[in-house]
């Protein structure tokens, strides 16, 4: 039996109530680390707090040894941790589809996402934004453009882009970095962003939330991570004015 | 050296004027006297003393070479001569005639404009007398030629008048028959070789005199006198009446190319850029005034000014201080510190050089020997220097001591630097690393200069025989998957047919040229019009097809699947050894809509499998590098000749004999061939002649591949069984 289990937005208590009793009736406790992290807890905590051992997965123990996973769903329980909503903007699914092809029942208890977080953070509206996508670091040979293209179409509808910031082994983009990037794409395509909305630590008792131009986003100290950006279509009032209440717009 | 230091002032002078400058090589067979002829003709305009030169082969001025008395790097000096009335720039390369520095006389070739092609009257034209003939017309440099060592005809061979005179026909009409068979065109517009006409010229570079017909008509010297003063040993005599120097340099002089003339031609074939550009037009004319186009032909280190790179400047000019980019790099800008040309061993530094001009200069930090360097930050670089022969054997070195691991590194990356025949791969991890070279001697001077110039003291392995890896059947749709899954290549492969395979050797087909021309050609060749329009990447002999339709974001991903293919190309899945030959059609892709689902981590790992399990499906083999062999024996030693190929799973294909000698030729796999110069003297009682030259790769015959494959892969810390494709296609 695989459970997904999500975690929640940011410390070990943002977890449910039947994703703590999943956990309890676990064999063995699994939290992958790569797609999203819970930045106000350490394995330790959640060890402390689960009376159990955690292993930590990186990517290639999961795209790549999976087998190692799956054997060990296939005769015991076994209980694989995500941070925020499990399925949401992740790859998790192909681990899903690889148990249930081997018979091994699979089941998700959900948790508190980012995605929706957002939208409670800066009121902007949930089903107002179009296609999300991620920012990665851009490396040797590639820097994708497909961020940019994403937002470029979805302004022109008229809707919001949520863009998630690359996550590395040591290394968290910044909302910084992340405008930066998005100015030199914007550049590279002859686009323009009118309005961007940032947002760190969402879910902890600190947030930061703040939306302005570009010049103005990039000065801002949002202080450790996670951070996560919106770039808004055009504002409803209600959005408008929210964003000026709680975001300093 | 009041008398040296003039020239050097003669010489900037000249170097303005690109109609009195003549760039010019030595070339021939190992042995055949390119050195006692450069050391001559530099003591002729005064550079060195006339007692000096020839015995002290000035030009072989490091000490390997002294003690091995061959020449190993080819060195540049510049010199004047006066013809006419007019002085004249020479600005000359000396090259080495050893297989193993055939790298030399590939690089030296594209910075001259004509070659002075020598060969020995005794022993006639060899196997490197062809090998560098064809190496000059394919640069469309023009040759002439200097038949040597006729005093060995007269006083060794004692041949008389008449016979010498039908020796050195015959060695005319061979070299001509040659440049034909290579080169029609240029041969029928006037590169056949003609004594009459005075691109012909023989003499003894060792006793420093030389003849041509319009020199006899010159100076009154006959032929009968000629021959009557040798006979009598009057060498004294004719080295005055008669100078090799002044000889050969009129040759030079009034029938080699100036850079004005030789530069069109010559562009033509090793830049295939845009002419109508600023960067095309300036080089086709020689403007000092364009842009900036060096070709950096040779990189050596200097222990006070860090390393030298020399090459060839097509058009600009270059002074100290002067801002320049480095094709194929970051596009650092590189500033020159010295200006200045070789004078031998000896660099000298000047104000400024112009286009036309073989420069050296100090403070191309990003430049490797092959680059192409531009005041401009983005030119179609030249076509690459491709020589002839490949790497055939490697040596695993390690440094002795651990301090030095570092140090090693470093030096490795000077050494490839340096010399762009050495495969070298470094890995930091096990400190163990391979050089590979073109042979024995190759790797036995690189690994001793690693040790004496740069001080790391190393351990060094038998050498090892490098291999190669190509497919003989097909394949289709082979599907790599990403780690996550969600990502999908689709690639056909083939084997890449011979034609397309020597158009790529011979840069006819490369990355360089413009997107039309190239499909022209490989239409031309045999290829379809849509995979000839959608080629997306050469390297080495194998080529990237890319023919899929609109699929979204295949562009931005491109990079990194060229990078995938690159990974398996370097190491096929059986032993991992280079892959050659090999044809790969994308055919379809998925991609993640996600930019982050498909980094470099998903596509490069897919790729790279996908060519990895496809070439063990489309029946991956395992190719051996052959040389071609020729044993010059005594008629009665034939069969020692013979069976030493033979006995080597070779082959003899050819035997001729003149007089009482016989000539066989054959070929033998380079793995057999160790210890060969050993066995050879010890079977024909030391009377042997005998000189190989690498002649391809070819198939390991079938009942060893699974032998050569196993003790590869043991010997390289992999699995020690016949790999499957499910070993990359698993999942
Ligand atoms: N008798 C005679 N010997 C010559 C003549 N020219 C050169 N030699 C001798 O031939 C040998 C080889 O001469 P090099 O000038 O070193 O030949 P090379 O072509 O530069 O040799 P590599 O650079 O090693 O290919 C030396 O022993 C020379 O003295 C010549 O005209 N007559
Ligand atoms: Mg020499």
């Amino acid at each position: 039996m695989l459970t997904f289990v999500g975690l929640g937005l940011y410390d070990d208590s943002d977890i449910s109530v039947k994703g703590l009793a999943c956990i309890a009736a676990a064999d063995f406790v699994y939290l992958e680390s790569y797609t999203s992290r819970l930045m106000g807890a350490s394995v330790e905590d959640l060890e402390r707090r689960y009376q159990k051992p955690v292993r930590l997965l990186f990517r290639k123990d999961v795209e790549l040894h999976a087998d190692t996973i799956l054997k060990a769903a296939a005769d015991s329980n076994v209980a694989f941790l995500v941070a925020g909503d499990p399925m949401v903007a992740t790859t998790h699914v192909d681990l899903r589809i690889r148990a249930e092809e081997r018979g091994i029942s699979t089941s998700i208890i959900h948790g508190a996402s980012i995605a929706s977080a957002v939208c409670g953070l800066t009121g902007l509206q949930n089903y107002r934004f179009g296609k999300s996508c991620s920012l990665p670091f851009p490396q040797k040979n590639w820097f994708p453009i497909t961020p940019m293209e994403v937002i470029v179409k979805n302004i022109a509808q008229n809707l919001h882009t949520l863009v998630y910031l690359d996550i590395r082994e040591e290394r968290f983009m910044t909302i910084p970095e992340a405008i930066d990037l998005l100015e030199t794409l914007a550049g590279k395509m002859q686009a323009a962003i009118p309005l961007y909305v940032g947002v760190a630590r969402a879910g902890s008792e600190m947030p930061v939330v703040a939306a302005g131009m570009a010049d103005k986003i990039r000065e801002i100290d949002f202080g450790p991570p996670l951070h996560i950006i919106a770039v808004p279509g055009e504002l409803h009032e209600m959005e408008r004015r929210y964003l000026e209440l709680f975001a300093g717009l | 050296m009041t008398r040296g230091k003039k020239t050097v002032e003669r010489v900037v002078e000249l170097m303005k004027d690109p109609k009195h400058i003549r760039n010019i090589g030595i070339v021939a067979h190992i042995d055949h006297g390119k050195t006692t002829l450069s050391d001559n003709l530099l003591a002729g305009a005064g550079i060195i003393s006339e007692e000096l030169a020839g015995k002290q082969l000035f030009m072989d001025s490091d000490e390997e070479e002294q003690a091995r008395g061959i020449t190993i790097d080819a060195s540049n000096v510049s010199m004047v001569h006066e013809y006419e009335g007019q002085e004249y720039l020479i600005n000359m390369i000396d090259t080495p005639g050893h297989v193993d520095f055939g790298g030399d006389v590939t690089r030296a070739m594209r910075a001259v404009d004509g070659a002075v092609v020598l060969v020995d009257a005794v022993e006639g034209t060899m196997p490197q007398t062809e090998t560098v003939l064809r190496q000059a017309l394919k640069e469309q440099v023009r040759p002439v030629l200097f038949i040597n060592k006729v005093d060995r005809l007269i006083n060794e061979l004692k041949v008389d008048e008449m016979e010498m005179q039908i020796r050195l026909g015959k060695v005319i009409d061979k070299v001509n028959k040659l440049i034909k068979g290579m080169n029609e065109e240029a041969y029928n517009k006037g590169w056949k070789l003609d004594a009459a006409q005075g691109t012909v010229a023989f003499g003894s570079a060792l006793y420093n005199w030389a003849i041509s017909v319009p020199f006899m008509k010159k100076s009154g010297i006959s032929f009968k006198e000629v021959y009557q003063k040798c006979r009598e040993g009057d060498m004294k005599y004719l080295a005055k009446k008669s100078p090799l120097s002044e000889v050969v340099l009129d040759m030079v002089v009034h029938h080699l190319p100036d850079p004005l003339d030789a530069q069109p031609r010559r562009v033509n074939v090793i830049w295939h850029g845009d002419k109508e550009s600023k960067e095309g037009k300036a080089m086709l004319a020689c403007d000092p005034k364009g842009p900036v186009a060096l070709m950096v032909t040779d990189i050596s280190f200097d222990p006070h000014a860090g390393e030298v790179a020399t090459g060839r400047l097509f058009s600009g000019s270059l002074k100290r201080g002067d801002s320049l980019y480095v094709m194929g790099t970051a596009k650092k800008e590189n500033r020159l510190q010295q200006v200045g040309i070789f004078m031998g061993p000896k660099r000298v530094e000047v104000e400024e050089i112009v286009a036309g001009n073989i420069a050296a200069v100090t403070g191309l930090k990003d430049a490797i020997v092959g680059s192409t360097v531009s005041t401009l930050l983005e030119v179609t670089p030249f076509e690459s220097l491709k020589h002839y022969s490949e790497p055939v054997m490697t040596v695993a070195v390690e440094a002795k001591n651990m301090k030095d691991l570092p140090k090693l590194v470093e030096v490795l990356r000077q050494v490839a630097k340096e010399d762009p025949t050495l495969g070298i791969a470094i890995n930091e991890e096990t400190g163990e690393h391979l050089i590979s070279g073109m042979g024995e001697l190759h790797l036995e001077i690189i690994t001793g200069r690693i040790k004496r110039d740069k001080g790391v003291e190393i351990v060094t392995s038998e050498p090892i025989v490098v291999y190669r890896e190509t497919i003989t059947g097909k394949v289709e749709s082979v599907e790599g998957k990403s780690p996550n899954r969600h990502n999908r290549f689709y690639f056909d492969l083939e084997p890449l047919p011979d034609e397309i395979v020597n158009l790529i050797k011979s840069g006819e087909v490369s990355m360089n040229q413009q997107n039309l021309e190239r499909r022209d050609v490989l239409i031309k060749a045999g290829m379809d019009k849509d995979e000839a329009k959608n080629v997306k990447d050469i390297k080495g002999t194998n080529i990237l097809i890319d023919m899929t339709k609109g699929i979204q974001y295949l562009n931005e991903t491109m990079e990194l699947i060229i990078e995938g293919i690159h990974e398996a190309l370097a190491g096929g899945p059986l032993a991992d050894e280079p892959v050659q030959n090999l044809k790969m059609r994308l055919v379809d892709v998925k991609l993640h809509e996600d930019a982050i689902h498909r980094g470099p981590a998903q596509v490069i790992p897919a790729v790279r499998a996908a060519i990895k399990g496809g070439m063990l499906l489309a029946g991956d083999s395992l190719l051996e590098p052959v040389q071609k062999i020729q044993i010059t024996v005594p008629m009665e030693q034939m069969g020692a000749a013979t069976s030493q190929i033979q006995g080597r799973r070779g082959q003899v294909f050819d035997m001729q004999s003149e007089g009482d000698t016989i000539t066989v030729v054959g070929k033998a796999p380079v793995a057999e061939l160790f210890g060969f110069a050993g066995d050879i003297r010890s079977a024909t009682e030391g009377r042997a002649m005998w000189n190989t030259e690498f002649s391809g790769f070819e198939l390991v015959p079938n009942n060893m591949v699974k032998d050569v494959v196993i003790a590869i892969r043991k010997r390289k810390g992999l699995k020690e069984q016949m790999p499957t494709p499910s070993d990359y296609l698993a999942g």
